[in-house]
Formats: C-alpha cells, sequence, structure tokens
C-alpha cells in the first residue's frame, strides 16, 4: 500500500508539473497569468482526438500537427488579445478568463461530452516493481517530465531565444537595449507555454476522458502549483509539484478521492495568506501585497 | 437671425461635473430624467409584465446587485472573481435558518445578509493585505474549496443541497423586494463613494501607500467596504434561496462570479450605475439565447474579452459622455 502511494504519487507529481511548466513559461517571461491556460489544454485535447479519429490521420502526424496547432492558438491568443491590455493585470486576467470561457464552453455546445472522447496510450501493458503495477502510459509521463524539465533548462541557457527569454524575464528595457523584441518574445513565451500544454494533454488525457470540466481542474491545479513554488520559478514548480503530488495521492488513498481537489485549493489560499510570493519566489513582496 | 449651436450642460454645471447651478424646471429635468426613468421604470412598469418577464426582471436585479456588490470593491482596488462566495453563503445562511429552524424568510434574509457580510469579511480578512490579481486569485479558488467542502463532508444537505423552503408569499413582493434593495444599493453607494469616506476608499484604489502616509488605517477601510458589498452579496444569496425554495451547491457555481464582472465590464467599472446597464443588458439577452443552451456562456466569455480589449471604458460612461454633449440651437444676439 505504502509502496503503491510513493509511487502513484510520483506519478501525480510529474502529472502536476508537466500542467504548470507551460503556464509557468509564460508567465515567468511575459509576465502574463494566462487563465485561459486549461482551455487551451483541452483544445489540444479534443485537436488531436479530431485528427485521429475524424480525419484518420497517422498518430504521431495528428501529434505533431496537434502540438504546433496550439501553439500558432496561444500566438494568434497573444497578438489579437494579450497584447492590448498586457500590463494591466486585471485586464489581461479578465481577457484571458473570458477567452478561456468560451473555448471550453464551445466545446460543450458542440457536444464534446462523452466517454467516447479519448486518446490511446502510447504502449500497452504494465510493469510491477515489487507488488504494485503500473502501466506504461504512467511511467511515461514521469519520463516525459523529466525530459521536458531537462529540456527547458537546456533550451533556456544554450539558445538564442532561450537567453532571450530569460533577459525578458530578468529585465525588460535593459533586453530591449539589446535589441530583443519584447513583442514576439512574448508571443513565443505565449506559443511555447501553449505547445507544452498540448504535450500535458497528449500525454496525460489517455488516463481519462477528455471533458471540459477538465479544463477547469486544469487551470485549478496548474495555479496551485505555481503559486506554491512562486510564480516564475522553475525549481519551485518542481518543488511545489512533488509536494502538492504528494499531498493529493495520500488524501486520495488514506482519506477519500473526494478530497483530492480539495489539496490543491487548500493550497492555493493558504500560500497566498501565508506567503504569497511562493515558496521559492524571487520577485519582491511588496508587489502582492501591502 | 443667425443662430449657433449650444451645449446644453453649459449654465448647469457651475464649476465642476457633480455642482450644479439650477434656474429652471426645464434644467433640473435635464439632471433628474436619466435618475428618474429607471427608477419610475423598474417600480411602475414590471408589474405590468407577464410572470415570465417578471422573473427575468427579478434575475436582472439580482445579477445588477452582484456586479454593483463588486464594482464597490474594485473602487476600493479589491478585485473578486468570486462575488458567488458572497451569494452561496447568503444562501446558505438562509436555507439553514429556514430549513432547520423554520425562520420565516422576513427574519431569515435580514439575518443573513449581516451574518453572510460578516462571515464572508471574516474569511477574506487574512488575504485582504495581497494586491490586485493575488486576491483575485484567492477569491475564485474560496467558492470552489467551500462546495468542495459541502461536497465531501455532506453537511448542508451535501449535494443534494436543503430543498422545501419557504416562497414568498406573491411574485409581486418579491420582484419589489429586490427592485427596492437594487435601488437602495445603487444610489447608496454612489452617495458613499462620493462622500469623504469614499474619497479614502478610491484613494485606496489609486495608490494605497500614500493613503497609508496620510495616517489612514487602509485594512480598515478595506474591511468595512468587504463588508459592504459582501453583505449586500449575500442578500443577493438569501432572496435567491427563498425564490427558488431551494439552497445547494449551485451556489457556488460560476455563473454568479463571471456574470458580474461581466455586467461590470460592458456597463462600465467604478460608475454602479454602469453595472446595473450591464446586467440589464446581459441578463435579457441570455434569457433570448437560452435556445442556445452551453453558447450563452461562449457568449458572455467573448462579451468580457471585447469590451475588455476594445472598449475599456464600458457603455456607462460613454454614454454618459454623449449625454452631456447634447446641444441645442440659440440664436445670436
Amino acid at each position: 500500500m505504502l509502496l503503491g502511494t510513493l509511487v502513484y504519487g510520483l506519478v501525480n507529481s510529474s502529472i502536476l508539473a508537466l500542467l504548470a511548466m507551460g503556464f509557468n513559461l509564460t508567465f515567468g517571461i511575459s509576465g502574463v497569468a494566462n487563465f485561459a491556460y486549461g482551455a487551451i489544454y483541452i483544445f489540444s485535447g479534443f485537436l488531436t482526438w479530431i485528427l485521429l479519429n475524424s480525419l484518420g490521420l497517422h498518430y504521431l502526424l495528428a501529434v505533431v500537427l496537434s502540438i504546433l496547432c496550439t501553439a500558432l492558438v496561444g500566438i494568434v491568443i497573444y497578438y489579437i488579445v494579450i497584447l492590448r491590455v498586457k500590463g494591466l493585470a486585471l485586464s489581461e486576467v479578465m481577457a484571458t478568463f473570458g477567452l478561456g470561457l468560451a473555448i471550453m464552453e464551445l466545446f460543450r455546445y458542440f457536444d464534446f461530452v462523452g466517454f467516447r472522447y479519448t486518446l490511446p496510450v502510447f504502449f500497452d501493458g504494465s510493469l510491477s516493481i515489487g507488488e504494485v503495477y503500473i502501466d506504461y502510459q504512467r511511467l511515461i509521463i514521469a519520463l516525459i517530465a523529466v525530459g521536458l524539465t531537462s529540456f527547458l533548462y537546456l533550451f533556456t541557457r544554450h539558445t538564442k531565444v532561450g537567453l532571450a527569454f530569460r533577459a525578458i524575464a530578468q529585465d525588460e528595457r535593459t533586453a530591449l537595449t539589446f535589441g530583443i523584441d519584447s513583442d514576439r518574445i512574448g508571443a513565443l513565451s505565449m506559443a511555447f507555454g501553449s505547445a507544452l500544454a498540448a504535450v500535458a494533454a497528449i500525454v496525460i488525457l489517455p488516463l481519462g476522458t477528455i471533458a471540459v470540466e477538465g479544463g477547469y481542474e486544469v487551470l485549478i491545479n496548474a495555479l496551485a502549483v505555481c503559486i506554491v513554488g512562486g510564480l516564475g520559478s522553475t525549481v519551485g514548480i518542481l518543488f511545489a509539484s512533488v509536494l502538492i503530488g504528494y499531498a493529493q495521492t495520500f488524501t486520495a488513498n488514506y482519506l477519500e478521492p473526494h478530497w483530492m481537489m480539495l489539496v490543491s485549493l487548500i493550497a492555493i489560499a493558504s500560500i497566498l495568506t501565508l506567503k504569497p510570493s511562493g515558496l521559492f519566489s524571487r520577485q519582491k513582496e511588496l508587489e502582492e501585497r501591502i | 437671425m443667425e443662430k449657433r449651436k449650444e451645449r446644453i450642460d453649459r449654465g448647469i454645471k457651475a464649476r465642476s461635473e457633480d455642482i450644479f447651478a439650477l434656474s429652471s424646471f426645464r434644467e433640473m429635468l435635464y439632471l433628474l430624467a436619466p435618475r428618474a426613468i429607471p427608477v419610475i421604470g423598474l417600480l411602475g412598469a414590471t408589474p405590468f409584465l407577464s410572470a415570465y418577464w417578471q422573473e427575468v426582471f427579478i434575475s436582472m436585479a439580482v445579477y445588477a446587485l452582484l456586479a454593483i456588490s463588486w464594482d464597490l470593491l474594485i473602487s476600493a482596488g479589491l478585485v473578486s472573481l468570486g462575488q458567488s462566495l458572497f451569494y452561496g453563503v447568503g444562501s446558505y445562511l438562509a436555507g439553514a435558518l429556514n430549513y432547520y429552524w423554520d425562520w420565516s424568510p422576513l427574519f431569515t434574509i435580514p439575518v443573513a445578509t449581516v451574518f453572510g457580510g460578516a462571515l464572508c469579511t471574516v474569511l477574506l480578512l487574512p488575504v485582504l493585505r495581497l494586491r490586485g490579481i493575488y486576491f483575485a486569485m484567492v477569491t475564485l479558488v474560496l467558492p470552489l474549496m467551500i462546495s468542495r467542502l459541502v461536497e465531501a463532508t455532506r453537511i448542508l444537505g451535501g449535494t443534494e443541497g436543503l430543498t422545501g423552503l419557504d416562497p414568498f408569499p406573491d411574485q409581486l413582493i418579491a420582484l419589489w423586494l429586490i427592485q427596492l434593495a437594487l435601488l437602495a444599493t445603487l444610489f447608496g453607494f454612489r452617495r458613499i463613494i462620493n462622500s469623504n469616506y469614499g474619497l479614502v476608499v478610491r484613494g485606496i484604489n489609486d495608490n494605497d501607500l500614500s493613503v497609508m502616509s496620510a495616517g489612514l488605517n487602509i485594512y480598515w477601510y478595506k474591511a468595512q467596504v468587504l463588508f459592504l458589498a459582501a453583505s449586500v452579496g449575500s442578500f443577493t444569496g438569501a432572496y435567491g434561496t427563498h425564490l427558488d425554495m431551494f439552497a445547494g451547491m449551485p451556489g457556488f457555481a460560476l455563473d454568479y462570479s463571471i456574470m458580474p464582472v461581466a455586467s461590470a465590464v460592458v456597463g462600465g467599472m467604478g460608475t454602479f450605475a454602469g453595472p446595473m446597464l450591464g446586467a440589464f443588458i446581459l441578463v435579457p439577452l441570455s434569457e433570448i439565447l437560452r435556445a442556445l443552451g452551453a453558447l450563452r456562456i461562449v457568449f458572455y466569455g467573448l462579451f468580457l474579452v471585447i469590451f475588455v480589449v476594445g472598449l475599456p471604458e464600458g457603455l456607462f460612461p460613454y454614454m454618459q459622455r454623449k449625454y452631456h454633449q447634447f446641444e441645442r440651437w440659440v440664436t445670436i444676439e
């Protein structure tokens, strides 16, 4: 029982880390709290489903197309909506929240509800560690979470675009003097964030069905991880996803699955009350509280 | 005989936007009409509507009250994405008092208004120091958390809710009650925000640090504003409970959070009349669109985006400006 909880807790933590990565990337670089994140996640899930089942494309092709399209949607959202209200935190939140709501409910309207909306797993079958059985998909999730984290780490340190990302995140004005276009980088950060959401959706959604309600939960979970870890901090994200992931798994196993969602909500509320910049953030205290 | 154009408000506005010099009934009418028409229209005309449209007007007033309460919070720089917290708390309080102790609506509504407001204030007191988006995130999360808590612990009827509560004796009474409450809140809040007290409240929104350095305790002010707004929200919850004869988890639903924000954004933030106007546009619109089902929420979402991006000022300030720019022809002497 305990071993099982530990293994599944690790998988749950990887899921949370995958979910939070995209949200965190966009926020960390362009400072935009993208409340349409859950909608983008659901969008890419349904898009992949449509490409696979309605158009009958090959799995790999569908996945690549879906990730690219989602990134493109991110760029479009950035130029049409976010850029016009950039810097006004309240307007950004309301505009992206409204947009996310519109996207998700549009899927509900077109009747994308039910058990047939599932994505295929990569490999069937399962593995046993001691007496704990774990399917390959969950292992792949953990591997991809590790892989993506290291990819992002290398990307932001060894490529030109990645360095520009970090420059904008650290000091936008100084970055401008070096000829880095902050609008272009902002749009790219949104594209990367959306693409990460798409990757997360393609990897995680095979575990269950694609549901519109899932979008809200994804947003809450991503927010919980980012707030606990500190918005914009990568180390914080990893730490927070392990913390919340294990907390969720333990509550689900030893209390009741009902309480699982409550863990993230309580985490958000308590961290915002006690230390709103998060456990690992380097942001200034004065910006968020007086 | 040559003529020229003259602004109507010239001569009426003596010194500023809100100090007037009136010398005739026509000039009084110019100021009075935009304020009197909604009052007379609401109280006088709605009883003659069909029962269905009376219900629509009731729900318009409910959302308008929530939107005005949102607007008071925004005047103090508090962004709430969870008006449903106030609605749900008021709803459950009134419902529980009626369900377990058989109190009549005459008592449950006032008690739920005051204690609901106090309860919400206490709940949000620890995060009152947070600014902008951080406060918004807490308010977004709290109603979700409470409804999950109700679901998990199965208190207060759990997912079933409390059913079979006492209704209002008559729909007309219900209609007038909510409309009087709406008008009282609208004009009351407008008065508060233009008083010296309101000046401090708006100052907190503009620059909290300078209000602090003026030696004023901004948390005390914020708490008071929060109590006022939460009381209004709880009132609508208590009212809605007796109207539907039901209190349950839908009280914490996203509808009650997103509609007030959308109304305020469409109507114009910080004007109180604006959010009311917004609710009076969006609610009937959603009634007309009811056949479209989930597409309604899509429209709210898009409205929110379009107005935030395209017309951030809102409809009401725009109309107000145009009204004060009316011109008439006068002969040149």
